[in-house]
């Protein structure tokens, strides 16, 4: 199984690499028919550090591409290492007051069903907590917890609780 | 009791799920380890006096698997019978004094002299003192052969035990099957011994938490059919359904009352999991807790008098109690790290919970007398356990590989019996009232 997860993983690396490769090329001129039209100038990549710019959802150089949040087993503290991720969204929302964002928290299988419901939606919380004191309003976020009733692998071992250990910031509005 | 005994009993029960009804989706009930002081017990095929041919699976067989399961008899395997009487006058307790046998049931199924449905006549004896137990007459309607049977299982465990069976009732459990958009949920409610499986209600979207009414009529559960959690009530028999709370943040754990008037559940609208008491008839909401904690899962003491919750308020979830008409909580369980989703036994004296230690959880009995853990199952992931209404055995939910599977054990321990489903996940037993 471990072996299986490093492939997943390494898989996902690559393709992460590629993406990052190709993902923010600009588009190609159109092709020239003769010469009575002048080349449509190319849009500049964005900045990746724009987070009220749209287009960094898809820029995986952005903070604003990456959508998930781990946590750690019964925590719901947002780490150091995610905060950047939770402060570009509430950036986002922040600049864009039509912006309606759905904060999905999930729990591993350990420990009992409706505990974890109880677990996903406080780590719902911590991440909606730190969105609205960084300029998100309230009435722009939710919180949906489904506890262990969704996970992204089923794979009792501590690789795959911590996968499941989430929150998903989803947005319902951009 | 000997291995090959366990493999031979094992075939005997595969054989009898063969031959009965259809086996999709059917659960398998396999003993995974027996009691060696279970009672010897013979139970003579039932002679069949109605005019249609004799069913597939015949009551004794069903009387004989109901009882095996509990683990405190083991019933005489019917090719070692030397003689198969009918009734008393038959009888050569000799015979079966030889065959070290303890009891022995005798009877026959006819038609009652309305024409409609059948009469189980049956009667009990002790081979030693040739006393008669029991004698009685079970009337079942058409269709209702197989609950006739559990009712006659009930009535013998009862009159050796001195405690009702709880043979004749019925489990409600959650399916999960498929992956990614092909998942589907499924409340399912069956015989206590797997047969009959129906579903209650089908979603793409999760489904957790069912809970009986008292009267075994109604399944209250948690669905998230509309993209967040509500809880339903819904008439098994019928369908017919009725919201009873679906408002932001969770709506989960319901719990009817033993009176059935009131349900406990917990809501998430005051910014966390809270404890509420809703009068069933009016629909008004009583807070009971008031914490920033994880306050979930309440169930009630089979007196109405108690409600026992999950809670960290202490900083690891535990049990704590409380009355339903408020007051200040009190911690129950006092030893583990990890004590969650609390069964009250129907004495009212002991709570099953999922222990955790580690990245182990098993179900354990807290004795409130004792204030003292017997661990019951060997788990890795175990949770959910749910008490036979007679107290016997609890049902809980277990993993196997990576599947989710139901088992049941005695709450002694000694006791343990799986029960596997075709395919997908089986999750959230939870035994019903005997339905009288």
């Amino acid at each position: 199984m471990k072996t299986a997860w490093r492939l997943t993983l390494a898989m996902i690396i690559a393709l992460t690499l590629v993406a990052c490769k190709t993902a923010p090329k600009a588009p190609e001129p159109a092709p020239v028919e003769k010469d009575t039209t002048p080349v449509v100038e190319t849009q500049a990549a964005p900045n990746p550090h724009d987070y009220a710019d749209p287009r960094n959802f898809d820029n995986p150089e952005s903070l604003l591409s990456k959508r998930v949040i781990y946590f750690d087993f019964d925590k719901s503290t947002v780490l150091p290492e995610y905060r950047g991720i939770v402060s570009a969204h509430a950036a986002y929302a922040a600049a864009h007051s039509s912006a309606r964002i759905t904060l999905e928290g999930h729990a591993d299988e350990r420990g009992t069903r409706e505990y974890n419901l109880g677990l996903g939606e406080r780590r719902g919380n911590a991440v909606m907590g730190l969105m609205t004191a960084q300029g998100a309003r309230a009435d722009q976020v939710v919180v949906v917890s489904y506890g262990e009733e969704r996970p992204t692998c089923r794979v009792s071992d501590e690789a795959c609780w911590a996968l499941n250990r989430r929150v998903e910031v989803v947005y319902t509005a951009r | 009791m000997t291995v090959t005994d366990n493999v031979k009993k094992i075939l005997f029960f595969c054989m009898a799920l063969m031959a009965s009804g259809p086996a999709l989706a059917q659960l398998e009930i396999q003993i995974i380890s027996g009691n060696p002081s279970a009672l010897p017990i013979a139970i003579v095929p039932f002679q069949w006096a109605e005019a249609g041919p004799a069913p597939s699976t015949p009551v004794d067989e069903i009387i004989a698997g109901d009882l095996y399961r509990s683990g405190l008899f083991d019933p005489m395997d019917k090719s070692d019978m030397a003689e198969r009487p009918v009734d008393e006058e038959s009888i050569r307790f000799g015979t079966w004094r030889l065959l070290k046998v303890d009891y022995i049931v005798v009877g026959r199924v006819q038609t009652p002299s309305d024409g409609s449905g059948h009469e189980l006549v049956y009667q009990l004896f002790d081979v030693h003192t040739q006393e008669r137990l029991l004698s009685q007459v079970t009337v079942v309607g058409a269709g209702d052969l197989r609950f006739g049977a559990h009712r006659v299982a009930d009535a013998i465990y009862e009159a050796l035990t001195g405690v009702p069976g709880a043979f004749s009732t019925r489990i409600a459990y959650i399916t999960a099957a498929g992956l990614g958009p092909e998942q589907r949920y499924e409340l399912v409610v069956a015989d206590a011994d797997g047969f009959g499986p129906q579903t209650v209600v089908g979603s793409p979207e999760p489904l957790l938490s069912p809970a009986w009414s008292p009267d075994g009529k109604k399944l209250a559960y948690v669905s998230f059919e509309k993209g967040n959690s509500a809880i339903y009530s819904q008439d098994v028999a019928t369908g017919a359904r009725e919201l009873i709370s679906g408002g932001a943040g969770i709506n989960g754990a319901p719990s009817f009352s033993p009176d059935g008037k009131k349900m406990a559940l917990t809501l998430s609208r005051t910014g966390n999991p809270e404890i509420f008491v809703r009068d069933m008839a009016t629909g008004k909401m009583t807070q009971l807790t008031n914490h920033w904690a994880i306050d979930t899962e309440p169930t009630w003491s089979p007196d109405g008098n108690t409600i026992y919750f999950t809670s960290d308020r202490g900083g690891k979830p535990q049990i704590y109690r409380v009355p339903p008409t408020g007051g200040t909580p009190e911690r129950v369980t006092l030893e583990g790290n990890y004590n969650a989703r609390a069964s009250v036994a129907p004495d009212g004296r002991r709570i099953a919970v999922a222990h955790g230690r580690g990245n182990e959880y098993r179900i354990a009995v807290w004795d409130m007398e004792t204030e003292r853990f017997t661990i019951i199952t060997p788990g890795v992931l175990d949770e959910s356990p749910s008490f036979a209404p007679n107290g016997s055995m609890v049902l809980y939910a277990t993993r196997e590989g990576n599947r989710g599977v139901l088992s049941a054990v005695s709450a002694d321990g000694n006791v343990r019996q799986r029960l596997i489903l075709s395919d997908g996940d089986v999750r959230e037993p939870a035994w019903s009232p005997v339905i009288r």
